[in-house]
């Protein structure tokens, strides 16, 4: 009896022998390989899924309870007077955590791109204070009322805004590419189901001879769908193996680029100690669902035969 | 439509079967199979051998008639239950068919191993029954290195392997020596003997005469001769003791 190669089909778990009854060979193919890739873009798609809920997850909490207020006023005393103003009505306000004046410098590094530097000494170009505001509940329609109106009592220049709300366009396009992330990853896990399908249909063909023998000697359809089963699993283990390491090789190189940027926004995308579990169990979920794609194909196959 | 008979292992009645649109390839069937008896059953090429054992070893179902066998009724029996029947069953095809990439010995204890026999406990008996149709030295040969006859032998010992209740042969003579053919008839007359029903299909006259008990069933394009009714009817066989109670 020859048992040279890894992986090979054995009748062994059928009854306790040892004779092939089917040659891995003709079962195989390039079905490992298939299996690899199909793993390893399911754990790329999953993973950028993963990465953007967290991105959306990490800005939601930190723009949840923040809240902006610029003092749009020509004159730089008057504006500063009104931007202390709100700010200390603000800290007075129950609801508020913290207060923090952005200062004259900070507020021309943040136009400095599109301005210029010292845009702020322009008296032509009149850039309006910014008092940065942290309250102790996710702000909503009411309480943002409120707080408008409590500022604008000491300054009437003031323009109070949510900062979820500059960034509802960003959570909309990320939801979307969670969104595009989750349908690739249905869509590989079908094209992956029909890949087995294809393969196991293709070597019921080729073995039909002799899943008619071992049905005319007493053979269950049980029987035969488990060796198919535990032949594609032999290849789902392999190639979900190498599938799942090419996949982590890619996620690892593209979070450090992105890790590289130091953006805010992007930062709060990395990957928790359970998303890399999720990947982990990518291959798994494949294995499972090529040893049920491959039962429930033979199975559905042999109901034709007597 | 006949009643059943106590104690028959099949029983046929009218049984027609017709491929698709064609016409039949069997009509009127009607016959009983005895445990412990011998049947031949002959006829020209095409007169419908091969398509009634078909119908014997459940490969096949019939198009009309009614076909019993271990008591129960054939046709309605659900796919489930058919292996456990099958099991019962030895079959000597026409054309082997036996499993390429497997060795003799592989393919003879196939049947076993199907029904779930330990290796240690299967081992001996498939050596036993290899070097009983003389072929121990080519255990660990594939078909593709035997010859015609070698295979035939394979294909027999695979069959008779399980002591079936219900033996049944395609032309299991037809590719072996004449000195070998008599051996393998002696083989299935003591696989009789120990109460196993043989069926063989042979054109080959001189068998009839080899086997003095045996019924002889006549295909005649797909019509069973039975003037006398004795195959519809049969006397009882001969009651051979059973192994272990000589």
């Amino acid at each position: 009896m020859a048992f040279g190669l890894p992986f090979r089909l054995s009748f062994r778990s059928l009854s306790g022998g040892e004779a092939e009854l089917i040659p891995q060979s003709r079962l195989s193919g390039p079905m490992p390989w298939v299996i690899a890739i199909m793993v390893a873009l399911t754990v790329i798609a999953a993973a950028a899924g993963l990465a953007l809920s967290n991105t959306a997850r990490s800005a939601s909490d930190e723009l949840s309870g923040g809240v902006t207020v610029q003092v749009v006023e020509a004159n730089p005393v008057e504006r500063n007077r009104q931007a202390a103003a709100a700010a200390q009505r603000l800290r007075a306000l129950p609801g508020v955590a913290d207060v923090h004046v952005v200062s004259q410098d900070e507020v021309e590094r943040l136009i400095e791109p599109w301005l210029g530097a010292r845009a702020g000494d322009d008296a032509e170009i009149p850039v309006p204070a910014l008092v940065d505001a942290r309250l102790r509940e996710p702000i909503g329609g009411e309480n943002l009322g409120a707080l408008r109106s409590a500022v604008r009592e000491v300054a009437p220049a003031a323009r109070v805004d949510a900062q979820s709300a500059w960034l509802k366009p960003v959570f909309g396009a990320i939801d979307s590419l969670r969104l595009l992330a989750l349908t690739l990853v249905l869509l590989l896990g079908f094209a992956f189901a029909a890949a087995v399908l294809l393969a196991v249909r293709n070597a019921l063909g080729a073995n039909r001879d002799t899943i008619e023998i071992v049905h005319l000697l007493g053979g269950t359809d049980g029987q035969v769908a488990r060796i198919f089963q535990r032949s594609v699993a032999f290849d789902a283990v392999g190639g979900g193996t190498v599938g799942l390491a090419l996949g982590l090789v890619v996620v690892l190189f593209f979070g450090r680029r992105f890790g590289d940027l130091g953006a805010g926004l992007v930062g709060g995308g990395a990957l928790q100690w359970y998303d890399w579990v999720l990947l982990a169990l990518v291959p798994i979920a494949g294995i499972l669902l090529a040893m049920v794609t491959a039962r429930f194909t033979v199975l559905r196959a042999l109901r034709r035969m007597l | 439509m006949n009643t059943a008979i106590d104690g028959e292992i099949v029983q046929f009645d009218n049984v027609g079967l017709r491929y698709g649109t064609d016409r039949e390839v069997l009509s009127d069937v009607s016959f009983t199979l005895f445990p412990g008896s011998f049947y031949f059953l002959t006829g020209a090429s095409g007169a419908g051998k091969t398509s009634l054992l078909r119908l014997l070893y459940l490969a096949q179902r019939p198009s009309r008639g009614m076909i019993r066998m271990f008591g129960t009724d054939a046709i309605t029996l659900p796919r489930d239950r058919l292996p456990g029947f099958r099991r019962r069953l030895g079959v000597v095809f026409q054309d082997f068919r036996l499993v390429q990439h497997l060795s003799a010995f592989d393919n003879v204890a196939l049947p076993l191993r199907v029904a779930g026999v330990a290796e240690k406990d299967l081992a001996k008996a498939v050596a036993d029954m290899l070097e009983w149709v003389g072929l121990a030295e080519r255990s660990h040969a594939r078909p593709a290195q035997l010859s015609g006859g070698e295979q035939q032998r394979v294909a027999i010992a695979r069959a008779v392997i399980g002591r079936p209740e219900l033996l049944v042969a395609d032309e299991p003579t037809g590719n072996v020596d004449p000195e070998m053919a008599v051996k393998l008839l002696r083989l299935f007359e003591a696989l009789n003997r120990l109460g196993t029903t043989v069926v063989v299909a042979t054109h080959d006259v001189h068998l009839l005469k080899k086997v003095p008990d045996s019924l002889i069933m006549r295909l005649d394009k797909g019509r069973l001769s039975d003037p006398t009714g004795v195959l519809r009817y049969p006397p009882r066989p001969r009651a051979f003791p059973r192994e272990g109670e000589v």
